[in-house]
């Protein structure tokens, strides 16, 4: 870890004015991810701007009837609330299935967002990584690459983004709120990561001095039918090889509307809305689920190691959608 | 008389779990002096090659930053190999750090930062520049089996493979029934909790006390005067609590040379830590590919037995563990051929793990006879016991007991053996298959030379000590149920001392053989006072017990007494005062009795495994596990049972979830880390039985206890991988068993 200057923010104006002055500066909420990062001398910021006395902690409703989530309410809090688990509950269950309850009780909503992958040569500075050096060559493209992305890759990049709240987040099509120099802004879930091209770098589409304040789940929760599904090398404290936040809204044994979001297989929560279409009004079958599922891993390239998780996520999303369909097991 | 045991066979709580628990107890990195320094390891980042240039100024100019060792401005060191091997050293030329500019493994340390803080010390290291020029390196087992070599056999304890008898390839291609199959094992790296670390002090006479994480205190102060040429009065190792090993500490590693040096330059107290990336950097358990082909006749009659392995080794030393001896231990077979090589690799040389050689060896070996059973279609259990042996065909001796029947008939009976269908496939829950698999154990019951001291005091409390360790097995508390049994005496007046290489000599805590070796010595140190408190309370006049044979005086709450008339009784403490002496003293040596050599000694397993595997997903889960041994007397049942099942846990753990994955464009261990070196975690692990059968041994040692240590794990990932076919139909070859495997 390298020497650092501590700033405790009094305001998000001052965080912001902190982070916008010195170009490494980090802001610290859980520090779960961040600390790590600094003790493996893959980050090394000149300061860390404390954010964790700010008044981004509440939970409540927004007026058209959705939820608002501070960016400091801990990954626990959101998990355990009793409108997260009634009215979305596949939000709940996806951050259950990820870290332990120690990690839970301290890493916040918005560093969940911006939680750095777990790709093995990023965190080895002994390895080249055009992520975290930018033009050094990527190992894992070439290397040991069992936990890598499959979809949206570039050449300078295989890694995965690591969250599993995230799946569920591009699910529900959350908005992420945040605030910088420039004022206020939301941006749609499905634009906050990025994939990751030739900036490899850059995770999301944040600006540099922006700030997460909120995350905003609309009215729809598909509450009644929905699920998350981790599929992982143990049954607890892994990240996914493969993971599906699928929900549904049933009008009798057909689908009105799909929502299928892969963990575990690109650079970002991975979607496709023409997939998801493919259900519309079609009854809630295999047949179909499969349809989706093909059409999903569509374009899906494997290095080797990871292979497998084409054919692993086209089952994961069968298997998926017939749990949130409540079908499990039926032809 | 012989007493009747009080202490022996009861599952006394651990002697040292209060001081665990409560942090009372320190380790090799927690001992603290004023004006510690901490040095700070910097890694190699190739795998091969030279280092062209190492620039520190940059850490150099922080303040409190007080050096930076490299091979440039080390001190003079002796030349010979003899001087830096250890006593689990195998034949070769063993790894000097900071020896000169040349680079054989990725991860070897090439620098050594000290500074005033550990946070310094870690920020200093990562400042220092180091430009290498990189040769091809190779770390690729299969690319290199080709350049396998039969290894000097120069490891302590190494049993080279049967030399072949009958015609085993012969009879293999005539037999009725064969299988022919090649079996692949990883990497897998030790993982104990606590990282090793050495704090040396460096005292004011100019002495060296050092704490060092060790499963041999005297192993390690050998290396270090060797080493640095010091007598031994001038360096003490202490280990009194090690936060597992698993065979991690059997030699003395980087870290205790670094941490020497630096102290002995510096004339300062230094600490130094390895991160847990680094506990990735020097032994494992070497990589395998072995062909086990089994031929039968219809009947399930073994006729050929053919083991082969391939193991890693590194470029500078021969590691070697005994891999294909098992078979025709465990099997009679009138053809066997065993054959054994290692191909070196660029990686660091392999040290012993957990029942080396057996937890793989045994894993291909009864995974072997699995798909013989199959094909033979004969139950497994049944196959075993048609080619059951009752003679170690190896040497042809017997054993001096083997009780594995029972284990058998013990550990099929809890499981439900009998109710299985031998079809696969044929058990089924929902989306899950289920599978029910079997497979023996064995492993030595060995016995090695160790000294004890034990001390009477007047106060009544009574002080056993040899320079053993304690990984986490028991030692202390199985140490202190013998000396308290011997003597008649509460646990609570007993305390025994360990991890000190001031203490009497005992080997390397490894093989499962600490009860047998050192707990002999302490039972004949014990009875050695006990004959002389008896000459006491005999042979004083106005001894309640004057003139009472000696045959006649047992020792128990803290008493003699005469067995025939218990109200004759003295305390301990009255005889010593009859005896006119304020304290007793009695130091021995015990040595395995010469009888011994006629036998074979081992302890054995029958392991038993439920798996459900989701058939779509590929996804294992082993949800019962149970493990009968027969390991002579068990002297706590208590620890025993922790043992096995913590052996079990990590059979699970190999079968299902431990590699250490190599880079080899890289020639790097890529998954150094908890997060991704995947060991199984509370959820994982269900079931686990642990049965001990009766098996009386009068010739293993003159406890008549075999070693746990070790067996727990041998066998269990055979009994997995048996398990996962017979849900699936589908035989995976290769450990650990991923769901892409199954696929």
């Amino acid at each position: 870890m390298n020497r650092f200057s501590y700033v405790r923010a009094r305001d998000a104006r001052e965080a912001v004015d902190v982070v916008s002055a010195h170009p490494t500066a980090r802001f610290i909420g859980g520090g779960t991810n961040l600390l790590d990062l600094m003790k493996e001398h893959v980050t090394h910021p000149s300061h860390v701007v404390d954010i964790t006395r700010l008044p981004l902690k509440g939970i409540e409703d927004t007026p058209d009837g959705g939820l608002r989530i501070g960016a400091l309410v801990t990954n626990s809090e959101v998990a355990w609330n009793a409108e997260v688990k009634r009215r979305y509950p596949l939000l709940s269950k996806a951050i259950l299935a990820g870290a332990s309850p120690q990690l839970r009780n301290m890493a916040t909503t918005g560093g969940n967002l911006l939680q750095r992958t777990r790709c093995y040569y990023f965190y080895d500075v002994g390895t080249p990584c055009n992520k975290r050096e930018p033009g050094s060559g990527c190992g894992a493209k070439t290397g040991f690459n069992r936990i890598h992305a499959i979809l949206g890759t570039s050449e300078q990049c295989i890694a995965t983004h690591p969250s599993d709240m995230c799946v569920a987040l591009a699910a529900l099509e959350a908005v992420v709120r945040v605030t910088g120099k420039d004022g206020e802004r939301a941006i749609p879930f499905a634009d906050f990561h990025r994939l990751p091209g030739d900036t490899p770098q850059l995770d999301t589409n944040l600006k540099p001095d922006e700030l997460i304040t909120a995350v905003e789940l609309p009215p729809e929760g598909f509450a009644a039918h929905s699920t998350y599904l981790k599929v992982r090398d143990r049954a607890s404290y892994a990240f996914a090889l493969v993971s599906v936040a699928a929900a549904l809204t049933l009008d009798g044994g057909h689908v009105r509307s799909a929502r299928v979001a892969l963990g575990g297989v690109a650079h970002k929560p991975w979607r496709n809305p023409e997939a998801e279409a493919l259900l519309t009004g079609k009854p809630a079958t295999r047949e179909h689920f499969q349809a989706v599922a093909d059409a999903l891993v569509r374009g899906a390239k494997g290095f080797g190691h990871n292979t497998f998780k084409i054919e692993l996520a086209k089952r994961s999303v069968v298997r998926a959608l017939e749990e949130a369909a409540g079908r499990e097991g039926q032809p | 008389m012989t007493t009747p045991s009080t202490q022996l066979g009861r599952p006394v709580n651990r002697v040292d779990g209060r001081a665990k628990v409560t942090g009372e107890a320190r380790y090799a990195g927690e001992f603290n002096v004023p004006g510690l320094l901490y040095g700070q390891v910097v890694s190699s980042t190739i795998a091969r090659g030279r280092i062209k240039s190492i620039d520190a100024s940059e850490a150099l100019r922080l303040p409190g930053v007080l050096r930076v060792f490299t091979h440039e401005n080390r001190p003079s060191l002796p030349w010979f190999d003899r001087k830096y091997r250890d006593d689990d050293a195998p034949s070769g030329s063993p790894f000097r750090p900071l020896h000169n500019d040349k680079v054989v493994y990725s991860g070897q340390p090439v620098a050594l930062v000290v500074a005033e803080t550990f946070e310094l010390a870690r920020h200093a290291a990562s400042l220092v520049r180091i430009e290498y020029k990189p040769d091809s390196h190779e770390t690729d087992l299969r690319a290199q089996r080709k350049k396998a070599y039969a290894p000097r056999q120069g490891k302590d304890g190494f049993e080279p493979p049967p030399k072949p008898w009958g015609h085993a390839d012969k009879a293999l291609d005539k037999a009725a029934v064969k299988v022919d199959a090649e079996y692949e094992t990883p990497v897998e790296h030790h993982n104990p909790m606590e990282p090793h670390a050495s704090t040396v002090i460096h005292e004011d006479d100019g002495t060296l006390t050092i704490y060092d994480k060790t499963q041999g205190v005297l192993n390690s102060q050998t290396y270090v005067c060797n080493v640095f040429d010091l007598p031994k009065e001038q360096v003490r190792v202490r280990s009194p609590f090690v936060g597992g090993a698993f065979g991690s500490g059997l030699r003395p590693q980087y870290q205790l040379f670094l941490a020497v040096l630096a102290a002995r330059e510096l004339k300062r107290s230094v600490r130094v830590t390895l991160t847990r990336e680094q506990m990735f950097t020097f032994g494992h358990r070497p990589a395998t590919l072995q062909r086990v082909a089994l031929g039968a006749s219809a009947d399930g009659t073994l006729e050929a037995l053919i083991h082969e392995a391939v193991s890693e080794t590194s470029s500078f030393e021969d590691y070697i563990e005994v891999l294909v001896n098992w078979g025709s231990m465990l099997y009679r077979c009138d053809n066997v051929r065993a054959d054994y090589k290692v191909a070196a690799l660029d990686c660091y040389t392999p040290i012993d793990m957990r029942a080396p050689g057996a937890a793989i060896g045994v894993y291909a070996l009864e995974s072997a006879m699995d798909e013989l059973a199959h094909a033979l279609r004969m139950d497994p259990i049944a196959l075993r016991l048609k080619n059951y042996s009752e003679r170690d065909q190896n040497k042809d001796k017997p054993y001096s007991s083997k009780e594995l029947r029972a284990c058998y008939q013990q550990g099929a009976e809890r499981f439900g053996w009998a109710r299985r269908n031998p079809e696969p496939r044929s058990m089924r829950e929902g989306h899950e298959l289920v599978g029910w698999g079997m497979a023996t154990g064995i492993w030595d019951a060995m016995q090695q030379p160790a000294s004890a001291k034990a001390v009477l005091g007047l106060d009544g409390r009574l002080v056993v000590s040899s320079a053993t360790a304690d990984i986490g097995t028991g030692t202390y508390t199985v140490m202190t149920q013998i000396a308290a049994d011997t003597l008649g005496l509460p646990i609570e007046s007993v305390t025994f001392k360990l991890g000190d290489s001031s203490l009497p000599m005992a080997p390397l805590e490894g093989g499962s053989w600490t009860v047998a070796s050192v707990g002999s010595a302490v039972k004949e140190a014990c009875e050695k006072l006990r004959e002389q408190l008896v000459t006491f309370a005999r042979k004083t006049k106005g001894s309640p017990l004057a003139g009472v044979g000696a045959e006649e005086v047992v020792f128990a709450e803290g008493q003699l007494r005469n067995a025939s008339d218990p109200s004759r009784a003295v305390s301990i403490v009255e005889a010593m005062r009859l005896g006119g002496v304020t304290h007793l003293e009695e130091q021995t040596s015990a040595v395995p009795s010469p009888k011994q050599q006629a036998y074979t000694r081992c302890v054995h397993s029958a392991v038993f495994a439920e798996v459900k595997v989701d058939e779509a997903l590929g996804t294992v889960r082993v949800t019962r596990v149970v493990s009968a041994v027969a390991g002579g007397r068990v002297l706590n049942p208590k620890t025993a049972r922790s043992q096995v099942m913590g052996g079990v846990v990590w059979g699970i753990s190999m079968a299902l979830h431990e590699e250490t994955a190599l880079d080899h464009t890289l020639g790097r261990f890529m998954n150094h880390n908890y997060a991704e070196y995947h060991v199984p975690v509370n959820a994982d692990v269900r079931d686990i039985d642990v049965i001990f059968v009766d098996e009386d041994d009068t010739v293993v040692n003159p406890l008549g206890a075999k070693g746990l240590g070790e067996i727990g794990i041998v066998g269990v990932a055979a009994a997995v991988a048996n398990a996962v076919f017979h849900a699936t139909g589908r035989r995976v070859r290769g450990l650990p068993i991923t769901l892409d495997k199954l696929l």
